[in-house]
This record gives C-alpha cells, structure tokens and sequence, in this order.
C-alpha cells in the first residue's frame, strides 16, 4: 500500500470539536424592558413602534401604538412624557423626542383616515361605561375589542371629558380630539350624551358589568373672605365656559390672578393672556419648585409673560385689591409658616385653580362601594370596588391625575373586566429585567443632537404646528438606542471569535451552543443590552 | 441603524462579517482561547481577502497561537488552502508560493502570509526585509499580541514599554519591558518602500477589512499589522477583548494609519482621546503600575507615547503639551 508523502488533512474537520464543552457562562438573547416603556403610564410599547418607525413603516407603527393607546395625536400634545426623563438616549446626547414623534404619527393618522380594525372577538356581555373622558373612552375602546356590547353615558353635551373641558384648545385642537374620539366610536361603541347616572343603582341591573369613569371635576374651593368688585370664578367653571359658549368670552379685565400651582392654574393663567388680557399673576403658595406643574408648562407660561408669586396666600379680596399673606420656607425641615408680613397687588378677576374633587354622589348609599376620607372611589388591584362587577378609574381613584394615567387605567380596567367576565382574575405578566444605561455599550451610536421644535406659539387660541415632516420622524426614531431588544446590528453575529451564532435569512440570530465557549464578547459589544449572560 | 455596528438593518455601510454569507474562513472547532482577539482578527482578514479576491487564496502560516489553535492534528479549521511554514520562515516560504502560482500563470490567485509579532518582528524578521527587498507579490499580515503568547507570553520586540512578560518580571529593578528597547515594524516596512502598509485593529471592523481588501488588489509587497488583545497573556475578562482594542486605538497607544510606497496616505483620527491610564488599568500586565509602589512617572512614559504617535501619525486630538 503506498502511503501518500505527507498527511492532508481535510478542511473543517474541527467541526468535531466541540467547544461548548469549555463554557462556564452561557450568552443568551433576551429582551429586557426598555426604561421610556416602563414609564410610559398607558404602558406603550415605545421602543417597538419607535423601531418601525425607523423603517418608516409609520401605519404599522401607529397600530402599534394603538394596541395600548386609541389617542396618539392627543398623547403626543399633552401627555407629561415621563418617558423621555427616563430615556437612556438622555444620559448620552438629549433624550429621544418620543413625544413629537407621536405626535406626528398620530397626525399622520388622521390626516390619512386610518381606522381600527375592528375585532372578531364575539361576546354577549354587556357593560356601562360612565363618562367619556379619557379613561372611560379607553376602557370602551378595550372592551369593544374583547368582543363585548359597550354602551358609554356622558352628562356633557360633548365627549372627552377633561380633554376637552380642561385642556385648551392652543394646546389641544378640537378636531385633534374629535377625529380620535370618533375612531373609537366608529368602533360601535354606543355613545349617549346628555345622559347623567344620578344614581348607579338604576343601571346595576341591565348591564354585566361596569366602569366608573367620572373624573374629578368638582373645583375645590377656599375659604377667603370676598367682598365684592371683582369677578371671583373657578378655573373648571372658566374652561367649561370657554367650551359651551365660545362665542361669548369672559372679560377677564386688564389683571388677572390665578391662585393655584398645578396645571389648571397655568392653563387658566395662559388663557387669560389669550383673552386679552394684559397682566396675569400666578399666586402660589410654596416655591417655584414645589409647583405641580409640569416644567415645561412653567416655562412656557412664563415665556409668554405669566409672574409667578412664589411664597404667598390669598388672605382676602376687596374690590380691586388683593391681599396676600408672605409665607416663609423652611428649606431643611420642609415647613410653611406664615411671615406675618401682607402684600396688596390689584386684579381685575380672581380665578381659583386650587384642585378638584370627585362627585360621587351616584355611588353613594350602594352597599359594598367605598369612598377615601376625600370622596375618590376606592378600588382593589383588579380596579374594581367593593361591589363585584363595579370598577373605577382615572382622576375618579387615588392616583396621578393626567391623561395618560387615565388612558393606563383605562386599558387595565377593561382587562380586569373581561377577565371578571370570564371568570378569572386579570393577572399582569411577568416583568422582563429593566435595559437600564449600564446595560448598552454606547460606543456604537453615533452622537446625534435631539431634533427640538418650540411648541410655543402666538398669543392666540390656534395650535403652533410642529409636527415633524416624515424624513424628521425617520431621523429622530433612528436616535432610539432599542434599548433591551435586539435591532439586529449583527455586533454579536460578527464579532464572535467562535462562529457561534448563526445568522438564519430573515435576519434572527441562533447561538450554537455545541461551539460557543462562553467569552461573554457577544454580551458586552451588543450596543441594546439584548444578550444576557448566565452562569 | 447607526453606520457604526457591524451591520444594519437598512444594508448601509456593512461588514463583510455581518453579511449571511461571509465566507467562514476560520470556522468553529479550533481551539483559540475564549475571547481570543487574534482568532477572531484571523477570521475577519481572511474572510475579507477571500472576498476580494472571489476565493482565489492561498495562506502561509507562521508557528504561534494562530497556527496550533487551527490545525492540531487530526483537526483542521481552515477553509482554504493552508499550509504551516516554519516559525522563521514564513515570508520566504509566500514568496515561494507566489513564485509558484506566477510561474504556473494563476495571476488570479492572492498569497497571503501570516503569523504572530514573535514570528514577524523577531524571528522572521530577515525574511520578511527580503519578501519586501523583492517586492514579491504577498500580503503579510502580522496578528500583534504583543508577545510569544504560544509558549507562555515571553517578551518580544513588539511587546509595549513597561508591559509584564513572563521574561520582563517587574521587580525591584525593572518595571516590566524596558521602554528603551522594542522594534517598530510598520515603520521599517514603509521603510523598504513596498507599495502597501497599514496598520489596523479587531476593535475595527470596518477599517479592517477595507484595508485587506484594499491591500489584496494591490500587486507587490503589503504588510498589515492588526493590533490583537489576548485574554490569557494580557490579563483581562475575555468579554473585554474589543472594547480594549478600542481603548488602544482611542488613547493613542495603537495608530491606525496606512502608508503606500512609503508615505502615510491616511489616518484613523482619535476623536476624543482618551487617557492612557483607562486602557492599562483594566489589564494585568501594566498591574505593577498601579499598586502602592508604582511610580507614578510610568504613565507619563506611556502617555508620551501614545501622545507621539497622535503627532506622528496625524491622528488630531489632544497633545501632551
Ligand atoms: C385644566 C386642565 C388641564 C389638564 N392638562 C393636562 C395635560 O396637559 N396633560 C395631562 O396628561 N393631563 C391633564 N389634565 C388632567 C387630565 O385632564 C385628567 O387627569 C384626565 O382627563 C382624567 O380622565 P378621566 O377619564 O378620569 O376623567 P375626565 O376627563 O374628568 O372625564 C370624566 C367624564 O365623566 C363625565 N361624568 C362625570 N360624572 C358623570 C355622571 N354621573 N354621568 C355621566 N357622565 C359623568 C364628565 O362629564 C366627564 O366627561 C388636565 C386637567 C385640567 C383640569
Ligand atoms: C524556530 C522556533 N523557535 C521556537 C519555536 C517555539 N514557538 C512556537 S510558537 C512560539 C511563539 C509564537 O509567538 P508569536 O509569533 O508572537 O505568536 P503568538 O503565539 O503570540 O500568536 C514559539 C517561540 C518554534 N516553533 N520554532
Ligand atoms: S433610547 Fe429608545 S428604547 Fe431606550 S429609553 Fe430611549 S426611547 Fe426607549
Ligand atoms: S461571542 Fe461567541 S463564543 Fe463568545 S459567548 Fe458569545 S456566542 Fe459564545
Ligand atoms: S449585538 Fe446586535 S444583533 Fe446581536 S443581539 Fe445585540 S442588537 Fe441584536
Ligand atoms: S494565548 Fe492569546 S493569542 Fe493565543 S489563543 Fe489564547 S488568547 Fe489567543
Ligand atoms: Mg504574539
């Protein structure tokens, strides 16, 4: 037998060797949680649509958003975007605008008549829902789509709710909040206004179950010695009128107080300025710092002339004059205290922003349902009362009062409700581990400065448009880091020393444990955090 | 996404290593240590000059690490045609080859030398000079672990100023590789005037392999050097490999440049610099800089010539001064 002169050995036999077996920590793809989604109150799947938005798949990202929001255009004007405070991006060069992205998308869809697919989902259950504002509108919006009969009563001649009553048309155009709302009703929901639940009771009867939405529109009041002259009105009462008779706007006169700090008051304060008149003055209690209000909505009042007097109390009003009592802060210990020193400053109107409360008097008397010391409705996890089958939500329980949380209340009402009616108890799924900054390797993004647009506008009652263009949207979604979840950037794929992950046609990455010799490098050069490694 | 990451989702600016068929040249099975930087440069350089070259390789390999990760008998993980020359001889024995392939009229086909610093800088020093004296028609690539990381990490003259070797122990007297010694071989190779030089990274995938390329169209005498941590002779957690490249390359220690016929054409500009002390400090071969009884001039040493190389090799950023 003749021998050959030397040994050949073949190409790639060391495919038999099987590496894995070195391995003491083991790589995994995961999908963590992304902080902005977190937040998100009505619980967005942000990184998601942000990511077809990157393809400018912009319908599909807007059905993305829809599957936890029915209000994108609505959302990207007045949610407080607790999202973007949290967004890893703002560690690195300015957070992502999320909020002008919705906005845009949410423009988008209304410019461009997208509807919602309506559900085949097919049910004989019945449910109330009682007023159509955010929270009852969502609640609605959720259920139709599990399939069920909604009908939703509102004691207004028009829907929305706060959205409508309270926030101002400048920042919140009507026809913005109409096309939204009409989407969800087109969805068959039957909606009957002018249609007060005096008393709950009389309804507990027809309906299997049902969603107390009310909100808390009750404006809270002070006891302030009022000596006539001055036209002393509450901020709800003022909007509300703004709404009803548009025709017919108050005369505010030439200065005007607004007494509060939370957002009402800077709402009431900015629509004064828009009425004409010429000085308006936010009296508040504590430090600017303490102020409810949203930062940004500060700043804009102020950018448009609004003062704010920090530290002082209304103690009286006489005619024209207004008398304040100076408060004192005591930064370390947190407490207010009066100075004892009194200011007079002069105001043609007072107008009251100092809160609101609920009016709960449907509920009252009925056997099970229960009421905080400050009338709000109590609820359980599942969000219903004490009554089985009664739920409530939005400004109407403890909580943050916004939009958005209203909106989050809403969606988890109607599973809670659907699970009731099957008979199960809703259970959240479990919480993927949090993408927090520490988790990405930043090297891979390129520094990029957030795209701003000022949303402030002319003095008046229209809208500043600021929506991005659509080459805008593509850019600043590119911003995204796609925190926690893999965006495909073939980082690990290529950079694995071992050849141990597979990369299949549709682009999805496998790793090979039979080589994979645990080095972690996949792990610690994947840009998102979307590779985990356990021992 | 960003043009950054190896590949994208939108096929912009992509790596050879990131596409779905990339040729594999390396494959699973061999047996280089978890996170080896040298491996992985392998498989990315040779991948890219079988791209460039449409498959028409074929690769002399020097004796180190490289050579006895991939082709321990029975088991071999080359994909193309190989062979192992000797420790020293590994220009000659691509020179021969070219020659060969010449001879036989394959123009088509492109040789490609590689070994370990040990192999490039030190022993196979005097047939590299001549590989490049003849301008033969071979790339050489030199796979920088900045010592004999084979044998148990003796120094070579490629290893860094003050880095600890198993043959520069610190001790009472020395600090680790004595900085008035060491070679810089790219510069003697741009020194013969041979068409192509670069030097480049693993931390850089995408100037790596364009460089390759670059270098395999080329007809003549090329040389690449490619910076390459190594785990085990460095002293680092094995996920750190890139991200010290990447720290090589932003401090200044490791310039990415590229010269033809002699003259620098192009440089990686640094940024932002970063200083020295964050690319040392995570490995423990510069350790003994950094106890109790370090002296604290040492990072100066290094500093200096990291911020050299910025003004040599034109690569902007801050200075020293
Ligand atoms: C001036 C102002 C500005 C605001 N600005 C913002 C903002 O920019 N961003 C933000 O996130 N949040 C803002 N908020 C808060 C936000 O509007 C509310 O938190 C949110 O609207 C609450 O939603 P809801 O559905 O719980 O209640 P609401 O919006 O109050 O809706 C309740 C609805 O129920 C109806 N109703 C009440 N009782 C009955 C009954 N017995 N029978 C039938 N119908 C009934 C009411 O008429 C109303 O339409 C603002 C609030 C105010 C007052
Ligand atoms: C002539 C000769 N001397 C010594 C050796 C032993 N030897 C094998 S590999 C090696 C070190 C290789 O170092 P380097 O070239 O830097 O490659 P690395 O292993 O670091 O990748 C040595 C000294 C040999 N094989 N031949
Ligand atoms: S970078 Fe993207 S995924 Fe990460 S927190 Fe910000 S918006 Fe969310
Ligand atoms: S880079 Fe490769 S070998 Fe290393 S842990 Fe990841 S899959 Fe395993
Ligand atoms: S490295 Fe890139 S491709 Fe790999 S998991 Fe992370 S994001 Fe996805
Ligand atoms: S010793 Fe270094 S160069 Fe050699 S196989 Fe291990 S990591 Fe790679
Ligand atoms: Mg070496």
């Amino acid at each position: 037998m003749s021998k050959p002169f030397a040994t050949v050995v073949e190409s790639r036999t060391s495919l038999a060797n099987k590496t894995g077996s070195w391995r003491t920590m083991r790589p995994e793809y995961v999908h963590r949680l992304p902080p902005c989604n977190v937040t998100c109150p009505a619980g967005e799947n942000i990184q998601q649509w942000l990511s077809l938005a990157q393809e400018g798949k912009f319908f599909e990202a807007w059905q993305e958003i829809v599957k936890n929001n029915p209000f994108p255009a609505t959302m990207g004007r007045v949610c407080y975007h607790t999202c973007e405070k949290v967004c890893n991006r703002g560690q690195y060069d300015g957070s992502v605008n999320i909020n002008l992205i919705e906005r845009s998308i949410g423009d988008m869809a209304i410019a461009k008549n997208w509807s919602f697919k309506k559900s085949d989902a097919q049910s004989d259950k019945k449910i109330l829902v009682v007023g159509s504002g955010p929270s009852g509108l969502t609640a609605a919006y959720f259920l139709k789509q599990y399939g069920h009969s909604v009908d939703l009563f509102e004691s207004h001649n028009y829907l929305g709710g706060m959205m409508r009553y309270g926030v101002p048309k400048y920042r919140l155009p009507r026809h913005v909040l109409d096309a939204e709302i009409k989407r969800i009703q087109d969805l068959g929901v039957n909606i009957v206004c002018n249609r007060k639940v005096n008393n709950l009771k009389d309804e507990l009867s027809n309906y299997d179950a049902v969603y107390l939405a009310i909100g808390a529109s009750i404006a809270s009041s002070v006891s302030i010695d009022v000596e006539s002259g001055a036209t002393v009105m509450n901020a709800i009462d003022l909007f509300r009128k703004m709404e009803d008779d548009p025709k017919d706007f108050p005369n505010l006169g030439k200065s005007v107080v607004v007494y509060g700090g939370g957002n009402t008051a800077i709402d009431a304060a900015r629509t004064a300025l828009r009425l004409g008149t010429e000085n308006v003055k936010i009296v508040y209690r504590r430090t600017v710092n303490h102020m409810p209000a949203h930062e940004s909505e500060i700043q804009e009042a102020l950018s448009e002339g609004v003062e704010i007097l920090c530290l002082r109390t209304i103690s009286a009003i006489n005619g024209n004059k207004v008398i304040l009592d100076k408060m004192d802060y005591d930064e370390e210990n947190g407490v207010l205290s009066r100075s004892g020193e009194n200011e007079m400053i002069v105001a043609d109107s007072v107008i009251f922003a100092i809160g609101q409360s609920v009016d709960n008097s449907l509920v009252q008397g009925i056997e099970g349902i229960t009421v905080t010391e400050k009338g709000l409705i109590d609820v359980d996890n599942c969000m219903m009362t004490g009554l089985k089958g009664v739920f409530a939500g939005g400004d109407v329980i403890p909580g943050k009062r916004t939009v958005t949380n209203a909106i989050g209340y809403g969606k988890k009402a109607a599973r809670c409700i659907d699970a009731f009616l099957r008979g199960y108890e809703y259970v959240p799924g479990s919480k993927n581990e949090v993408a927090n900054f520490k988790k990405l390797n930043t090297e891979y993004y390129k520094k990029d400065a957030r795209k701003e647009i000022s949303r402030l506008g002319d003095l008046n009652f229209e809208e500043k448009d600021v929506s991005y263009s659509d080459n805008e949207v593509v850019k600043e979604a590119m911003r995204c880091f796609s925190c926690g979840n893999c965006f495909h950037c073939d980082n690990c794929y290529s950079y694995c020393p071992d050849n141990a992950i597979t990369k299949h046609e549709d682009g999805t990455l496998e790793i090979n444990y039979d080589y994979c010799k645990g080095c972690g490098i996949c792990a610690s050069e994947c840009p998102c955090g979307a590779i985990k490694m356990t021992t | 996404m960003s043009s950054l990451t190896m590949g994208n989702r939108f096929g912009r600016n992509t790596t050879i290593q990131s596409s779905i068929d990339r040729p594999n040249t390396l494959t699973s099975g061999h047996r280089a240590c978890q996170g080896c930087g040298e491996g992985l440069a392998a498989r990315c350089a040779i991948d890219a000059a079988y791209t460039a070259a449409k498959g028409k390789i074929a690769v002399v390999n020097a004796t180190g690490c490289l050579e006895v990760v991939s082709c321990s008998f029975p088991d071999n993980s080359w994909n193309v045609p190989w062979i192992h020359s000797l420790f020293g001889n590994t220009a000659a024995v691509a020179s021969g080859v070219a020659a060969a392939f010449k001879n036989k009229g394959q123009t088509d086909v492109r040789v490609i030398a590689q070994g370990g610093d040990g192999g490039t800088t030190d022993i196979g020093m005097g047939c590299l000079s001549g590989m490049f004296d003849r301008n033969d028609d071979v790339l050489y690539i030199c796979y920088d672990n900045q010592a004999y990381m084979n044998t148990g990490v003796q120094r070579s003259s490629a290893t860094p100023a003050l880095a600890r070797t198993a043959t520069t122990m610190p001790n009472s007297q020395y600090n680790g590789s004595d900085p008035e010694t060491g070679k810089n071989v790219p510069d003697i190779a741009m020194a013969h005037g041979i068409p192509y030089v670069a030097v480049a990274s693993v931390g850089n995938l995408h100037d790596l392999e364009r460089k390759v390329a670059k270098a395999v169209n080329i007809r003549g005498a090329k040389y690449i050097q490619v910076h390459c941590p190594c785990p085990l002779g460095w002293g680092f957690p094995t996920a750190e490999t890139i991200r010290i490249a990447r720290l090589a390359v932003k401090s200044g220690m490791y310039p990415l440049f590229e010269a033809e016929n002699g003259n620098l054409v192009g440089s990686t500009p640094i940024e932002e610099q970063v200083p020295v002390e964050e690319y040392l400090r995570v490995q423990k071969r510069f350790a003994h800089l950094f106890g109790k009884n370090a002296l604290p001039e040492n990072i100066g040493i290094l500093q200096k010539i990291a911020n050299n190389n910025i003004k040599k090799y034109r690569l902007g950023g801050m200075s020293d001064e």
